[in-house]
């Protein structure tokens, strides 16, 4: 009897798969697992290599370049196609590649970062872009705002005493040591 | 607050008075958050779960929302309570699953209710009666802003707000709206509107059921993706998607009134008549012939009066509804014998379709275009 978290191969039912596909259709995620030997059939048996190729020739240029085949029959086969690997470990939580392509879902938010290499490419098959340009938390918000501000700052500080407009320079080093205080709190 | 008042009143997305409510029912916007550095919920043991929740389970009391609010652990809500509050959309599918470790915060008027330990650690949702994400966003924004100020949040400058699912990441938020699309059914263009949606990345699905098999004629559109668009872009482009199937369920419905008056009485009388004398009715049949009562309201044939009554029996028919007001469990037979009962009751006092009436602008607003 093969153990419970033997996964089978989707083509053919039988063999133990070792190819895990997350293929994204219609902004769906799904997911195909394959055997050696149905993957190689289906030219995706090199993971890393295919998941490159076919994301950075796929994605939003319509390609005509052959897809590998992965969707079985029912002609789902367009949609791009994503491969995870690597067998990493979130040092935080200890989820693993194999717990994400079990679940489809993260163990704690280091993940993102522990398995960024592998995320990359499937979120950017996911969503519009690959970088968030939303909200923030207020107190970062501050802070950056804080951080930007007290280099121009430092900046024209410089600048004043490479002009010798010490006049200048001693107004900025007040609002810098202004600034700092608010930096404390 | 306790379970029994909160339900006794139907919440405030329920009403009858929301911008375009013919057609848009509700708007709703959730917001996924989740603690930095701890587990997801889906991965956490029970111990770290439990401690995660007594964390923010007292924050989120705390909101000046959550004054007066109804909060309950999931444990402790019988199987019925947990499918009344699914049926009203204020906690998830996902959610009623849950025991030991999760709870659920909302507010007195049902605008606001907060998951915790869904999928992620928080799940805001607000919803608001009519077409109306914005005021949506801004109830759930206001609270995310006020817990923000005591947790850390799980948040990277690159990817933004860190979620158990990376189809959240990013913004962690969800908008959508629940549509009423009759007319665009019976005219068989619907199939045409959801793959014209769905090409836009946007996602359409029956509320109940899929497709044209949507029962009741009712719809989510929802953004699907949260990662590389602000939530104000998000939100504007939903809207204007709305706007646009809004303006072809009005055209659908003078198109019907012109060309296909017939087929378009004939319906609406026919679902008058089932749910005035029918003596035993399952859920997706009241659902389908209530929608062309509501859709009867709209175009005139019923008067406006009749919107609230025809509005609340979506809600009184389904399940959980029919249970609670029963002593004992009902079986099935039971179930559509009780559904069939209250519809007749309701229907007692509307006056039959008065079929001469007819304008695409039955409630008074909103006029047709030509
Ligand atoms: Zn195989
Ligand atoms: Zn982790």
């Amino acid at each position: 009897m093969p153990g419970s978290n033997i996964i089978q191969c989707d083509v053919c039912q039988s063999n133990e798969a070792e190819v895990f596909l997350t293929q994204i259709v219609g902004g769906k995620m799904q997911k195909v697992n394959l055997c050696k030997s149905c993957s190689k059939d289906r030219g995706v048996d090199d993971p890393t290599g295919f998941a490159l190729t076919e994301l950075l020739a796929g994605l939003g240029t319509s390609t005509e370049t052959e897809k590998p085949a992965v969707a079985h029959g029912s002609g789902e086969s367009s949609g791009e196609t994503t491969t995870v690997v690597t067998a990493a470990k979130c040092p935080v939580c200890g989820f693993t590649q194999a717990d994400f392509k079990k679940t489809g879902r993260l163990g704690c938010s280091e993940c993102y970062q522990t398995f960024t290499e592998s995320l990359g490419s499937l979120l950017k098959a996911m969503h519009k872009g690959t970088h968030h340009t939303g909200k923030m938390p207020v107190a970062l918000a501050r802070r950056k705002e804080i951080t930007e501000r007290m280099k121009s700052l430092q900046d024209n500080l410089q600048k004043a005493v490479r002009d010798e407009d010490y006049e200048n320079a001693a107004s900025l080093r007040d609002q810098i040591r202004r600034l700092s205080g608010q930096m404390g709190n | 607050m306790k379970f029994s008042s909160l339900i006794a009143s139907p919440g405030e997305w329920m009403r009858t008075d929301g911008p375009h409510h013919d057609i848009v029912i509700s708007s709703r916007v959730r917001l996924a958050r989740n603690l930095r550095d701890l587990p997801f919920p889906g991965w956490a043991k029970k111990a770290d779960r439990i401690a995660i929740l007594e964390q923010l389970k007292p924050q989120v009391e705390s909101l000046g929302e959550m004054d007066d609010a109804f909060t309950e652990y999931l444990q402790d809500l019988s199987a019925l309570e947990k499918q009344v509050l699914v049926e009203r959309h204020l906690i998830s599918r996902e959610h009623a699953a849950k025991g030991i470790g999760s709870a659920v915060v909302m507010n007195r008027q049902q605008t606001l209710s907060i998951m915790i330990n869904e999928e992620d650690h928080l799940r805001m949702q607000a919803i608001r009666c009519g077409f109306q994400l914005k005021n949506a966003y801004k109830l759930a924004n206001k609270a995310d802003n006020a817990l923000e100020d005591t947790l850390e949040f799980a948040y990277s400058p690159q990817l933004g707000y860190l979620t158990a699912c990376p189809t959240n990441v990013g913004t962690g938020m969800r908008a959508s709206a629940m549509l009423h699309l009759p007319a665009l059914v019976l005219d068989e263009n619907i199939n045409k509107v959801i793959q014209a949606v769905n090409k836009i990345g946007l996602a359409v699905r029956g509320l109940y059921g899929e497709g044209t098999e949507a029962m009741g004629n009712l719809f989510q559109v929802s953004n699907q993706t949260t990662l590389g668009e602000k939530e104000e872009d998000i939100i504007n482009r939903l809207g204007k998607v709305i706007e646009q199937i809004i303006e072809h369920e009005r055209s659908a419905r003078q198109t019907l009134l012109e060309k296909k008056r017939t087929m378009l009485v004939d319906q609406i009388g026919r679902a008058y008549g089932i749910l005035s004398h029918a003596f035993s009715m399952n859920s997706k049949e009241a659902l389908n012939f209530l929608s062309l009562i509501r859709l009867g309201v709209d175009l005139g044939f019923f008067p406006s009066a009749f919107r609230l009554p025809a509005d609340e029996l979506f809600m009184e028919t389904q399940p959980a509804h029919l249970q609670k007001n029963s002593q004992q469990k009902l079986s099935a037979d039971e179930r559509d014998a009780l559904r069939a009962e209250i519809v007749r009751g309701k229907l007692r006092n509307f006056p039959a379709p008065d079929l001469s009436k007819g304008t695409s602008n039955g409630h008074g607003k909103e006029g047709a275009k030509d």
